[in-house]
């Protein structure tokens, strides 16, 4: 698959690097360059913490091609901190323990695999946060 | 008002056409058109696709779908906006007609799933979202309408069965379409027990995905009172665009593109919610039926839902929805959905929608949604 198509978005991908605007101060998640509130350019880079809360999220067992040996796995829109709503996996939970408002954190997992000898993705999934983490 | 008119519908049924190939599809909808309209040459081809260069390994529709049509050498070009590809194809039609250059339009909405089976058509029906930031991570099309049913139930504070009346009414107006993809009923107690697809969507929640066909034919309205019995006017017609992640919107529970197309159509037809008689909706999941309702006036934000609940809905209803089943009972052919839509309302507004007759209408809405709302294109039709 398309190496480097993975590999320009690596920034964003495991460190949550996207923009803030300068112009209204609003935080960019992904990094778009023109900002999606004032029109303004958005070229400053902000990374963020990666702690937030779901805003909702669903288990898929339809899974598209790439994603069957996951299935069934579940996506959420994560609302963080700093305010942009990302779509990523949640993991290392049951989903019987998901809840809307449930904090969050990144971490950094495998997002598919293309075939038994294909390229790995890796990117952001989003866990319950860890109580050390919490508490710092 | 548009200064165009429809003299010419056809569809096929929506279905798995095993035996059929993308081209054959386009054709038999499109020999229905011009038999209807009773003409055989056009002027320019329309094609609304999403998928052939995906599933068919076929783009490139306008001059294939032209030369096999019989058409060779007319203006022939594909349009494409995920699942809204077929209402965006009659926009661009509408906007060729008014201006003058073009006097007979032919456009025609054509999806073949059954090229594939399983994970590529889902993996295929996923890149209406944004590939890099939604559909990396695993999200779905119906995924993306779970987000939306999901967070809809938890501000609002409704259940799945709270859903269950517009799959119902759907399904009950399918079993009336000869055409329609189900025409089973479908019972409410079975709605909240059906198996996930992408919870808390279900089987009986999401449309299926068909193949189909659906065509019309539109020309100058003065022209279309020489050559048709029956001219439907386009009243309205309007396209507006939303950001194509759900994730981007400040409020993904308000459909604005379809709140703005909905506003500019009726502005231009001069109706108002209360004017409108039917209104064929993208059902593609049950959460966008009433998010579509909500956004073009016909209920307030995250009542939606109560109209399902209260009857309001059927054939006899205060608004009728799905009125041959809708993407949920009819199916759901992808870039073909949107022309269907224009046909089914085309036959309420002649008079011959047969058992799916909604009695009295004059003035019907159809609307057209890309993605989880992205795109969304409204035109209103009248006799
Ligand atoms: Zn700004």
């Amino acid at each position: 698959m398309e190496v480097s198509r993975h590999w320009r978005l690596q920034e964003q991908r495991y460190k949550l690097v996207g923009e803030t605007c300068d112009n209204c101060g609003v935080k960019l998640f992904p990094p778009r360059d023109v900002c999606l509130e004032c029109a303004a350019p958005a070229k400053e880079l902000y990374t963020f913490t990666g702690l937030g809360e779901v805003y909702s999220y669903t288990t898929i067992y339809d899974a598209p091609a790439g994603f069957e040996q996951q299935a069934p796995y579940s996506v959420a829109l994560v609302k963080l901190e700093e305010g942009p709503i990302v779509t990523a996996q949640l993991t290392d939970m049951d989903e019987d323990e998901m809840y809307i408002g449930m904090p969050v954190e990144m971490v950094t997992r495998k997002l598919r695999t293309d075939g038994d000898e294909g390229m790995i993705v890796y990117g952001y999934k989003f866990r319950p946060v860890q109580f050390e983490m919490a508490v710092k | 008002m548009t200064n165009v008119s429809i003299i010419g519908i056809g569809c096929t049924a929506v279905n798995e056409h095993w035996d059929t190939s993308i081209r054959h599809l386009a054709w038999y909808a499109i020999e229905a058109a011009l038999d209807d309209a009773d003409i055989s040459k056009v002027d320019a081809l329309y094609v609304g696709n999403m998928l052939a260069g995906q599933l068919s390994q076929q783009n490139h529709l306008g001059a294939l779908v032209a030369d096999f049509a019989g058409l060779r050498g007319i203006e022939a070009v594909t349009v494409e906006a995920a699942d809204a590809s077929g209402g965006v194809a009659l926009r661009q039609a509408v906007l060729a007609v008014q201006s003058g250059l073009v006097e007979t339009a032919l456009v025609v909405g054509v999806e073949k799933m059954t090229d594939q089976t399983g994970s590529p058509i889902t993996a295929a029906l996923a890149t209406g979202l944004d590939a890099d930031y939604e559909a990396m991570h695993g999200l779905t099309a119906a995924g993306a309408g779970a987000l939306l049913m999901r967070r809809y139930m938890h501000e609002y504070g409704v259940s799945v069965s709270d859903f269950a009346g517009f799959s119902v009414n759907a399904h009950a107006n399918g079993a009336d379409n000869p055409l329609a993809m189900f025409r089973n009923r479908l019972k409410a107690e079975a709605f909240a027990k059906a198996s996930p697809i992408a919870t808390p969507v279900s089987l009986f929640d999401a449309a299926p995905a068909g193949d189909g066909a659906a065509a019309v034919i539109v020309v100058n309205s003065e022209k279309a009172m020489d050559m048709s019995p029956q001219p439907i006017r386009i009243l309205g017609s309007a396209l507006a665009t939303d950001t194509l992640a759900l994730h981007d919107r400040k409020n993904p529970l308000w459909l604005g593109a379809a709140e703005r197309s909905a506003q500019k159509a009726m502005a231009m037809a001069g109706v108002t919610p209360d004017d409108v008689d039917l209104f064929e909706l993208h059902d593609a999941f049950t959460v966008l039926a009433a998010l579509s309702l909500e956004a073009a006036g016909f209920a307030a934000p995250g009542a939606g839902w109560q109209l399902a609940r209260d009857g309001q809905i059927g054939r006899d209803g205060r608004i009728p929805i799905s009125t041959f089943g809708g993407l949920k009972a009819r199916g759901n052919p992808g870039g073909a959905t949107g022309v269907y839509q224009i046909v089914e309302v085309a036959r309420q507004l002649r008079g011959q929608a047969e058992a799916c007759q909604v009695p009295d209408a004059k003035i019907g809405m159809v609307q057209n949604l890309g993605g989880a709302g992205a795109t969304a294109v409204t035109h209103i039709l009248g006799v």
